[in-house]
């Protein structure tokens, strides 16, 4: 199924979502990664910003100083923003969607059971961008709106206006999905003939 | 042939912002080798999407992937090249640095304890500058890459003794593929180091990891192993992204070195999709990007 959601979105919406879907963003979308939700969650920063009802991306970008304009408010401008791997922001899932109120997560890789509890506990999603992709995905946002924490640059809280974000795939839903956790089983099944063939059985 | 610095220093400032933006030919090659075979749509789908988006970087101009990486330069010496070792290596530091803040490029480089960004992708002990020599007469090749973390973090290092044999060292590798899952961007480039100390082991897998598809182990043993490992990685349905699909791999590259008798040493480390270098080779005729 095809989604177009315009952010930020319902915890209804969320739940409509299911692994296989394919969901392209509209509007806002929120940039964080490892030392901004260490910050917010381990040393107690707080952000102006409200989350609440929206789409997280794994991400620190490639950014421009310019002079500030309308369309440079903050005085930079995008350069590449791409995707990193969202694993390491394990621990961080739960209290983004319980505490600030985050609906999606946007990333690659894929996360853990952790992550996949607290999306059927608050109802969020996890969205699979194509990582490493990058040029591509610059091409989807418009401007950086907004920057928060910047202190931590280029690990600040940035706010992207964008258009026609993705399609993505729904990789992990709120009912208990993951294509992740599907195919390390999977990979786990096939792991004994494999290693037969290889003469490494064990 | 006398080595110029300031000459060093203006291609180590090019080569890395080549690397972020050029895909070398024979990865892209790689990725053609890849869309043949691949039978699943959702792998399809993504292998299609990155081959787009390296067209999309040409023609934007844009680096391939936000991730800077890493810095590191791979300097070769040949003969009769006269050079000042202390002045090269701040060259290339100082080229480094300049391609952060010139172009402007993410610096991604942090005091490991700290975690303070100077914003030149510098820091202590980076760039990393490896230097080793040739027998190519007044010929200096420097190679660039910039590695991505999300595969760096995918490296690892088991002592395996020799009674333990060869079967555990392919069973190290096909396990820790599996454990990676998506999580290193693939498909990927399985370097894997056998053999040596636990630092020439590890720096091996690197070597491995970087190598260029098309080439095999110089060593007739690690070739085998390389040939089976690379098709056993691939029937793993773990795919592009990890989403799914039969292209884990481009390939899995060995590189071996000598050990004691009591050792057995295994590493892995991976290189991601976007598995970028860039080199040039300077000679008196003057620099010539490879």
């Amino acid at each position: 199924m095809e989604h177009v959601l315009e952010m930020p979105i319902t915890e209804a919406q969320v739940r409509a979502l299911k692994v296989g879907d394919h969901v392209t963003l509209e509007r806002t979308l929120f940039g964080i990664r490892d030392a901004t939700l260490i910050a917010m969650f381990d040393r107690s920063r707080t952000t102006r910003f409200d989350l609440a009802g929206h789409a997280l991306l794994h991400t620190a970008p490639n950014v421009r100083k310019v002079e500030p304009s309308a369309e440079a408010p903050t005085g930079y401008a995008p350069l590449c923003i791409g995707t990193t791997t969202s694993q390491r922001m394990e621990r961080f899932t739960r209290p983004l969607l319980e505490r600030n109120g985050a609906r999606i997560i946007i990333g690659k890789g894929g996360m853990g059971p952790a992550s996949l509890q607290a999306f059927r506990d608050f109802g969020g999603a996890y969205l699979a961008v194509v990582g490493g992709a990058a040029a591509l995905e610059t091409t989807w946002i418009e401007a950086i709106e907004d920057v928060d924490l910047d202190d931590l640059h280029p690990e600040s809280l940035w706010r992207f206006r964008i258009r026609h974000f993705g399609p993505l795939m729904v990789a992990m839903d709120s009912h208990g999905g993951s294509l992740y956790a599907r195919i390390q089983e999977d990979a786990a099944a096939r792991r004994a003939a494999v290693l037969a063939k290889l003469d490494a059985g064990d | 042939m006398q080595l110029d610095t300031r000459e060093l220093e203006e291609l180590s400032k090019t080569l890395y912002v080549r690397a972020l933006k050029l895909l070398p030919r024979d990865i892209k090659a790689g990725f053609t080798a890849l869309q043949a075979r691949e039978t699943d749509a959702t792998g399809r789908a993504v292998l299609a999407t990155m081959v787009e988006n390296i067209a999309v970087a040409e023609r934007t101009n844009n680096l391939l992937c936000q991730d800077t990486g890493i810095p590191i330069y791979n300097v070769t010496i040949g003969r009769n090249v006269a050079f000042d070792g202390v002045a090269m290596k701040d060259a290339i530091r100082r080229g480094c640095e300049r391609a952060t803040t010139e172009h402007p490029l993410r610096s991604s480089v942090v005091h490991p304890l700290t975690r303070r960004n100077e914003q030149t992708s510098c820091g202590v002990r980076i760039p990393i500058i490896n230097v080793d020599f040739d027998d190519r007469d007044e010929t200096v090749e420097v190679e660039m890459i910039p590695k991505g973390s999300g595969s760096e973090n995918g490296s690892f290092l088991q002592m395996l003794i020799p009674a333990d044999g060869v079967a555990a060292i392919k069973r190290f590798v096909v396990d820790r593929v599996i454990e990676l899952g998506g999580r290193v961007c693939p498909p990927t480039i399985v370097g894997v180091g056998i053999g040596g100390t636990s630092d020439l082991c590890m720096h091996l897998a690197k070597i491995a990891a970087t190598r260029p598809l098309g080439t095999t182990c110089v060593d007739a043993e690690g070739a085998k192993i390389e040939a089976a490992l690379s098709e056993a990685v691939n029937e793993l349905g773990i795919g592009p992204q990890g989403l799914g699909g039969r292209a884990t791999a481009f390939r899995v590259h060995v590189e071996v070195a000598a050990t004691h008798i009591t050792m057995n040493p295994v590493a892995v480390n991976i290189q991601c999709h976007s598995a970028r270098r860039a080199s040039a080779v300077i000679t008196p005729g003057g620099i010539a990007f490879v």
